[in-house]
């Protein structure tokens, strides 16, 4: 209230409930917990036909003949499509290369490919109608790694590419290649004391998201089609679709439906365009649901590496050089390929100062499974393997582990190996000094006075150890991640912001094209909205295509990036309602034409606090409504032959530490904790935050211990695709998670935030692998580690 | 495919003889994972779930008589000081919702040599009550139940009702190796138990084998070696070479492949590691009890 | 084959119901009822898992002809359920569960509000909630009818009895530990009622 004297300064949002930094509750909640969330797989139409697909057995074949007679004379079966029946030219889509067919045609590039679609009244009805497509293949070898893929008489995966990588990759079985050169490595290699090299292998890890993939399509009076679906970018599905089914973009609409997460699986399309084609085939809303044996084929995976590192030091520890090559599987087609070169290579000596590198990264087209997103891509595989040679040059130069990084550690002002200087706070060492600092889980918390309790303990409820070869091991681990999409990318997002009177209240109303795929976007809108309009009730409306493209929920870039259009429209909004309000009341007061204006509260204030007006009566018979786009600060592109180049927004940093128990005769680990400390820039939501690094943390934990696709190299076929034999942690393979929240603001970021979902998912993996390291005194160049790498009986 | 719901065993005896190839499903949890991912259409599904008696189990003399259905979840609520062992490795499988489901019937009909029933059962000592509508009931020794890789003794029209196990006179126990702490398939698995009345021990080894086996020599040695030591009288410490050869032994008895789960050369080399420490954990186990009668005496 | 069965409280007849159909498939997509989520429609990840006669099961492993008779509870049934617990020590037939019309109002249709005001939740979904256990939220229902019957008989449980009870059911958003939040903060308000 206005008070006499001094005024009090405050600042937009300080005063309203509900705003940013605090832990707010998810709009969603209720409907999820009482199962009322509608998720795509839960879509329901009158009369509506179930879609299937066929996909091929083998990975690489010819296509002799294809016969669909039998599946089309079944009673049941509406209809039956193969890549004759594409309505236009237009048959393949990409993210960035349209290389990928919808239907195959004339050849089969990876086990699992789409051959054939089915409508039919029933999903059984639609299965049997499938397995009675009669298709020859006559098989082809296959490619199944570098050497096989660059062999002078390699088959080419793709014949007569004319991508924009094509120009610059040395053989046409690789998609792209990325050399990042800066200072003299050979030199440099010269002045070193100590020099490690080491070879690493990344396993295939999947996604893994619960709610397989899965949609609605129903057919629209106009001749187009709308679209209900799981994805992780609405506008990018929807510029791929429309071309394939000959329709203007207009006359497909797209709305997101529950997404049962995403974690980049979602990225590259599976169901959408076979869903619209039946619907449009069939003039019936068509549903295709994929059942987790399908879910392994149906989305790009992380891309397996092979990673060679040599890394150099001085006596007194410091960093001299990194020599490095990094060979991506990409498998057959080329999905997110190139963007995970970029981060691999750009990010490939991790949060350290070196002058002097060469790195190289590549991605390979082989008849492997296809990879794309995943959680951290590039930055993942390459954290991996340089903090497994941190360790090793520590040993080598005699330092204690942890404070060799801090010794080497990157700062703000740091040039990257891009020759792009850290231009915000980058706190790596700190994050080490913190992680460190914090209290040691006790030793054998699993005794108990009843005996062991063997839940504590490696092997869990298995009963494979009540003590006995159990060994206790640490290890640390940092990482560096960057935000948002980089190398030039136009990366920018839109919202629609409304403001209005319901029932005497102030409400805003946020639309984007934001996929919601449980990170808490939504969450944090609504908090952004409550921060800069001063009201209490917002609502989410549905995301759709019906307002513009909201990019990605990628890279860690959806609340700064549609965070901050969000926040740019609100600010919009508010200069607009401050004119209305300035219109209706200006006379009254001079505060309205002389002072600094904020809504709080549902009024109108003034910075010192004094009420001008309620916004209630300010929007009285008026509509407020903006959509503007939002972009942060332009990246550029790396230069082909040195990698140079400003190619990065923002970068995000996260460091673990895993103390893990390893029943050394058996190979069973048992993570016991895994403590993280990171660098969010500015928690928006404290609560969903830590939720992010814990779920990244875990995921990190997976591909150390258990998660890998298991392709065998012979066939190029996946061997394990279930939840039987591709195991993710359960809450028994799950340890405590601490998490240190560090807050230094980003100043070109929106209120200074940081993306913060992908960093956790770097250095988990290597903390737990030095932990189990430290255990057992074992090398293990790989991951996951599995038993028999354990017991010398791999 | 038709689904059959026979009300009293009789029926669903009848109902097998007239359709041989009939699956009877129970808890479900093999039966609907197949037909889920589209790997088995049978003609006729075989529903057991409303025959209660399979469910229910009898405490006699010598034997535990447990129906084919109960669940593990009830095995290792109620049956822990009669079959140890079992309920070990009722403890192991899946998740509480498929132990809930899951019954010993279930493993035997589906006989994969992962299902985590079998050695805990080959090494208590068991009978498979089958029967047939025709032939009336048969006691097939678990010794002579596996046949082959995920087949078994039963006949076409017969239905398992029933496991005959002996009741533990002694220590059992189970491990399982799995590359996950929970709900996981064993890579390999064993059980032991210690027979004092006999003076014999006896194993059984789980996804090792096309089969799940029993260690012979295995038990032939450390049965020689108990009796030459005088170790079921004088209780004393199993010295570390006999329980290294036995081990050794137990690895020796696996047949095992390569796959997804596992290398040969590991479930071999786990084998030996969770013989020789079940051994340990049965041995003083029995020692405690040994003492613990002798102070009382 | 049709099937005739108590879901919630409510009698329930499904028609036409293939004999390879899951109990899972017939609430989903006969009775409207798709809380209970097809995850991995091989029992190794929990996110269908409903009370059979009282019992948590995988509804993807249950046969649909198996239920005829029979008494399911989902997590649309679950806030009833809870309720009659409390009041009466079970859920007595008839009054509990999500109507059969406002359940199979689930066509294509975009969410008007996320907000879902007004509902009322039974402990353990107050506490998802509240913990910030929910993300993508497609494991919760499983995880709801997991921990709610862990609660109904083991109201203290250690944190090592909570990670057995729920080491049925896959997350993979969260890391489980707001998950194991949750159950101790429903625990403790439970303990706090009585």
């Amino acid at each position: 209230m206005p008070t006499n004297g001094a005024p009090t300064k405050i600042t937009q949002g300080s005063q309203t409930k509900g705003g940013i930094g605090e832990s707010t509750l998810r709009p969603d909640g209720t409907l999820k917990v009482t199962g009322e969330f509608a998720y795509s797989s839960d879509m329901w139409h009158e009369d509506m036909l179930w879609g299937q697909i066929l996909r091929s057995t083998v990975a690489h074949a010819e296509i002799v003949s294809i016969d669909t007679s039998e599946a089309l004379a079944m009673a049941g079966v509406y209809a039956v499509m193969t890549y004759d029946d594409l309505p236009t030219e237009v048959k393949n889509y990409g993210l960035e290369i349209q290389d990928t067919p919808v239907l195959a045609h004339g050849k089969v590039r990876h086990h699992g490919e789409p051959v054939a679609i089915v409508a039919a009244d029933h999903p059984e009805t639609a299965r049997r109608a499938a397995a009675k497509i009669k298709v020859d293949y006559r098989e082809l070898p296959v490619i199944t790694d570098e050497a096989s893929a660059t062999a002078p008489d390699a088959i080419l995966v793709h014949e007569g590419r004319d991508d924009h990588h094509i120009g610059h990759v040395p053989h046409p079985n690789i998609v792209h290649r990325q050399p990042i050169l800066r200072g003299d490595a050979a030199a440099a290699a010269e002045r070193a004391d100590f020099v490690v090299k080491g070879e690493y292998t990344f396993g295939m890890q999947d996604q893994a998201f619960l709610g397989p993939e899965s949609g609605l399509a129903v057919p629209d009076e106009d001749g187009g089609v709308h679209l209900y679906i799981a994805t992780q970018w609405l506008h990018s599905d929807l510029k791929q679709i429309a071309p394939v089914l000959g329709l203007p973009e207009s006359k497909v609409r797209m709305t997101l439906s529950g997404v049962g997460g995403a974690f980049g699986g979602r990225e590259d399309l599976s169901m959408q365009i076979h869903a619209c084609l039946l619907a449009m085939r069939t003039g019936k809303p068509v549903k295709i649901v994929y059942n987790r044996f399908e879910s392994f084929f149906g989305h790009v995976h992380r891309h397996p590496a092979k990673l060679y590192y040599e890394h150099g030091a001085t006596k007194d520890g410091k960093l001299t050089h990194v020599k490095c090559r990094i060979v991506l599987d990409g498998g057959a087609y080329a999905s997110a390929s190139p963007a995970v070169v970029g981060n691999a290579s750009s990010l490939a000596i991790g949060p350290y100062v070196v002058d002097d590198v060469d790195i190289e990264a590549i991605a390979l087209y082989t008849n492997n499974p296809p990879c794309g997103a995943m959680r951290g891509f590039g930055a993942v595989q390459a954290c991996f393997a340089y903090e497994a040679q941190m360790d090793k040059l520590a040993d080598a130069v005699g330092l204690d582990r942890v404070a060799f990084r801090q010794l080497n550690a990157m700062e703000q002002g740091t040039i990257m190996p891009t020759g792009q200087p850290v231009d915000s706070p980058a706190p790596v060492a700190e994050l080490l000094r913190r992680v460190k600092a914090m209290p040691m889980p006790p030793e054998r918390q699993w005794e108990s006075s009843e005996g062991a309790d063997v839940r504590q303990l490696p092997g869990g409820l298995s009963n494979t150890t009540h003590g006995e070869g159990v060994v206790r091991g640490v290890g640390y681990a940092v990482g560096i991640k960057n935000v948002g999409f980089s190398e030039g990318f136009d990366d920018y997002s839109t919202a629609k912001v409304r403001m209005e009177v319901i029932g005497g209240e102030p409400v805003a109303t946020v639309h984007t094209a934001m996929a919601e795929v449980g990170q808490g976007g939504v969450t944090v809108h609504a908090q952004i909205a409550r921060t800069e309009l001063g009201v209490t009730q917002v609502t989410i409306n549905p995301a759709d295509t019906q307002v513009g493209s909201a990019g990605s929920t990628s890279a860690s870039r959806q609340t700064y990036v549609t965070g901050g259009a969000v926040k740019n429209s609100c600010e919009l909004v508010r200069e607009k309602v401050l004119e209305i309000g300035r219109r209706k009341y200006g006379s009254y007061h001079p505060a309205w034409a002389t002072a600094e204006l904020l809504l709080e509260g549902g009024k109108v204030v003034t910075d010192g606090g004094e009420v001008l007006a309620d916004l209630a009566d300010v929007l009285e018979g008026e509509t407020v409504e903006v959509e503007a786009e939002w972009r942060h600060r332009p990246t550029e592109a790396f230069d082909l032959r040195t990698g140079q180049g400003f190619g990065h927004v923002q970068y995000s940093f996260a460091a673990h530490r895993a103390v893990v128990e390893v029943d050394t005769e058996l190979g069973l680990v048992k993570v016991i904790e895994l403590a993280c400390a990171q660098d969010v820039g500015k928690a928006l939501n404290p609560l969903s935050v830590i939720g992010q690094i814990q779920g990244g943390t875990t995921q990190g934990l997976g591909v150390a211990v258990m998660e890998e696709i298991i392709v065998d190299p012979k066939t190029a076929k996946v061997r394990n695709p279930s939840f039987t034999d591709y195991l993710i942690p359960t809450i028994l393979d799950t340890p405590t998670i601490p998490v240190d929240v560090l807050e230094l603001a980003d100043d070109h970021a929106p209120y200074g935030l940081r993306g913060i979902g992908e960093a956790p998912t770097l250095s988990s993996t290597p903390a737990v692998l030095a932990a189990i390291r430290n255990a057992t005194g074992l090398e293990l160049n790989r991951t996951p580690v599995r038993p028999e790498h354990l017991t010398g009986t791999a | 495919m038709d689904f059959l719901r026979p009300a009293s065993w009789e029926e669903a005896l009848a109902a097998k003889a007239e359709h041989p190839t009939a699956v009877p499903i129970a808890g479900g949890t093999d039966v609907m994972v197949e037909i889920n991912f589209d790997h088995r259409r049978p003609e006729y599904l075989l529903d057991l779930n409303r025959i209660g008696d399979l469910t229910e189990w009898e405490v006699g003399e010598d034997s535990v008589r447990l129906g084919a259905s109960v669940p593990y979840t009830r095995i290792m609520e109620h049956l822990r000081a009669e079959l140890p062992g079992l309920a070990l490795a009722s403890h192991t499988v899946a998740s509480p919702q498929i132990r809930n489901r899951g019954g010993v019937g279930g493993n035997l009909g589906t006989a994969s040599p992962a299902g985590d029933a079998h050695p805990a059962l080959l090494a208590a000592g068991a009978e498979v009550e089958v029967e047939s509508a025709e032939r009336g009931t048969r006691l097939i020794p678990i010794d002579e139940f596996y046949t082959g890789v995920k087949r078994n003794a039963l006949a076409a029209d017969e239905l398992i009702r029933a496991v005959h196990i002996k009741k533990a006179d002694g220590p059992q126990q189970y491990s399982k190796v799995g590359t996950r702490n929970a709900m996981v398939i064993a890579v390999c698995a064993f059980g032991l138990a210690l027979h004092p009345e006999t003076r014999t021990v006896r194993t059984g080894i789980g996804s090792a084998a096309p089969t799940p086996v029993r260690a012979k020599a295995a038990e032939e040695f450390l049965n020689a070696a108990l009796e030459e030591g005088g170790f079921w009288d004088n209780g004393k410490i199993i010295t570390p070479s006999v329980a290294k050869q036995f081990a050794e032994l137990c690895s020796g008895a696996c047949n095992p492949i390569d796959d997804v789960r596992g290398t040969a050369s590991y479930r071999r080399h786990a084998v030996g590691v969770m013989a020789r420490r079940t051994l340990t954990w049965t041995w003083e186990s029995y020692r405690g009890t040994a003492a613990r009668t002798e102070g009382v005496a | 084959m049709r099937v005739n069965f108590t879901v919630n409280g409510r009698p329930q007849e499904a028609d036409d119901v293939w004999e390879g159909e899951s109990l899972l498939y017939v609430l989903r997509e006969r009775l409207g009822l798709p809380g209970s989520k097809n995850a991995c429609e091989q029992g190794e990840c929990g996110s269908c898992t409903v009370r059979l006669d009282g019992v948590p099961v995988c509804s993807c492993l249950v046969a649909a002809g198996q239920v005829e008779g029979r008494e399911v509870v989902t997590v649309e049934g679950l806030a009833d359920f809870a309720k009659q617990r409390a009041e009466h020590g079970g859920c007595a037939s008839g009054a509990c569960g999500t109507s059969l019309q406002d359940a199979q109002q689930w066509a294509a249709k975009g969410q008007d509000s996320q907000t879902g005001e007004g509902t009322e939740l039974s402990p353990i979904q107050q506490a998802f909630i509240d913990a910030g256990a929910v993300q993508c939220g497609f494991c919760t229902p499983g995880l709801l009818v997991a921990a709610d019957e862990m609660l109904e008989n083991n109201p203290n449980p250690t944190d090592a009895d909570i990670r057995e009870a729920l080491s049925g059911n896959l997350c993979r958003c969260t890391g489980y530990e707001k998950i194991m939040d949750a159950v101790r903060l429903a625990a403790a308000r439970q303990g706090e009622a009585v």
